[in-house]
């Protein structure tokens, strides 16, 4: 299916793209290709195939909630997606990333502006609930699978066997202790639209929902954890979301009684992701991968805080 | 040479450039001429006021982790290809 899908999707972006039809000379790049999504830009607009299975209603739920927060979320180009080939399809502006060259100018603190006035707005009765402890389950799952034998293995199972249930996806958070959240934060969900010179925003609704806001902190923080982030921009970015009212961590003092759980499930899927991948492409862990599995090590001995965030 | 004052033999030593003998015994030193010239110079250089220190590197209050986390003074990983690969990945 995803052989057929970009040229489809290509000659749909340029459909879209143009309010009449007409030959053009406008450039289209194919911007993303992966199993869960598949991403095509045409001039200004931006197609994007959302994973086989996705659910239409959720998607037009959270398409909702992303028109109705211009400043924070992209807004979608079309309240609901079309289908194509079996994929439901969603229509973009397109604008700038932030360069994966030269992540020290990473957008820290516009980031994290974003996700506390993200998590500060009243959540939206109909909305899905956010998928992150989804995909770490998922992504657990496919580790159990594709590397049952690897020596990384076990550490990761353990140190995600030690997380509460609804940190595992098992069991929904009580509502009283859930926000509207992004669901999948990192930076490559940060735009600047329009091109070059407008706000940075966020997209991709994909996961967004309501959930525990602290695991839209929880990636940087699991980064900072297993000696990946630097403390100054770690700092940065925590600072910018206390002084913008986010309500994920207490405004001072210590942010791990919330950030403890949400940080080590995000270590765990990470560390499950790398080891997957590099079990597939027949290789040993880096560096880098390395230290998210010794962190996982670690978990195992220490129980996990016991606020649920 | 022999200390003009308690007859002790004199060594010579270079300091910054200029000879100087100092006696054995009692310490003493002699300049040749123009010798304390030099090391006139050399002290108004010396004294000129020093360019800045470096700033020291930028301090955070012990910003807490967890117990799991990397042992400290191990952070910083933005050169190496695998992390920034995870900073734009799901």
């Amino acid at each position: 299916m995803t052989t057929d899908l970009l040229p489809a999707l290509t000659a749909h972006v340029t459909a879209t793209a143009h309010t009449s039809p007409r030959t053009c000379r406008c450039t289209t790049a194919t911007l993303a290709v992966r199993e869960d999504a598949t991403v095509v830009r045409h001039a200004g607009t931006v197609a994007k195939a959302h994973a086989p299975g996705a659910d239409p209603a959720e998607l037009t739920l959270r398409l909702a909630v992303a028109t109705r927060l211009p400043g924070v979320l992209l807004p979608p180009l079309a309240p609901a997606p079309a289908e194509l080939r079996g994929r439901l399809v969603t229509h973009w502006p397109y604008g700038t990333p932030v360069d994966p060259g030269d992540p020290d100018t990473a957008p820290w603190e516009a980031a994290a502006t974003l996700l506390a006035r993200l998590h500060r707005t009243p959540v939206p009765t109909a909305v899905p609930p956010m998928r992150g402890p989804a995909k770490a389950a998922h992504a657990v799952a496919l580790l159990r699978t594709a590397a049952p034998h690897h020596p990384a293995t076990a550490p990761v199972l353990h140190a995600w066997a030690v997380l509460p249930p609804w940190a595992r996806g098992e069991v929904p958070l009580p509502d009283t202790a859930t926000a509207l959240c992004h669901g999948d934060f990192h930076l490559g969900q940060l735009i600047r639209h329009p091109e070059h010179t407008g706000p940075w925003l966020l997209i991709d609704v994909d996961d967004l929902g309501t959930g525990a806001p602290a695991w839209d902190l929880a990636r940087p923080a699991a980064w900072y954890a297993c000696g990946l982030l630097a403390p100054d921009e770690w700092h940065r970015f925590l600072t910018a979301y206390r002084v913008s009212g986010g309500p994920a961590v207490p405004s001072d003092g210590d942010p791990w009684t919330a950030l403890d759980v949400p940080a080590r499930a995000l270590t765990v899927q990470t560390a499950a992701r790398a080891v997957t991948k590099a079990v597939a492409a027949g290789r040993s862990l880096d560096e880098v991968e390395q230290s998210l599995v010794d962190a996982c090590a670690r978990m195992g001995s220490v129980r996990p805080a016991t606020p649920s965030g | 040479m022999q200390c003009p004052k308690c007859r002790a033999p004199m060594h010579t030593y270079n300091r910054n450039g200029v000879q100087i003998e100092q006696c054995s015994g009692c310490r003493g030193i002699f300049l040749d001429y123009g010798e304390l010239e030099s090391l006139t110079r050399l002290e108004a250089q010396w004294s000129q006021p020093a360019p800045p220190a470096p700033p020291a590197p930028q301090a955070y209050p012990a910003a807490p982790a967890p117990a799991w986390g990397a042992p400290h003074g191990h952070h910083g990983h933005h050169g190496h290809k695998s992390f920034g690969r995870m900073l734009f990945s799901s």
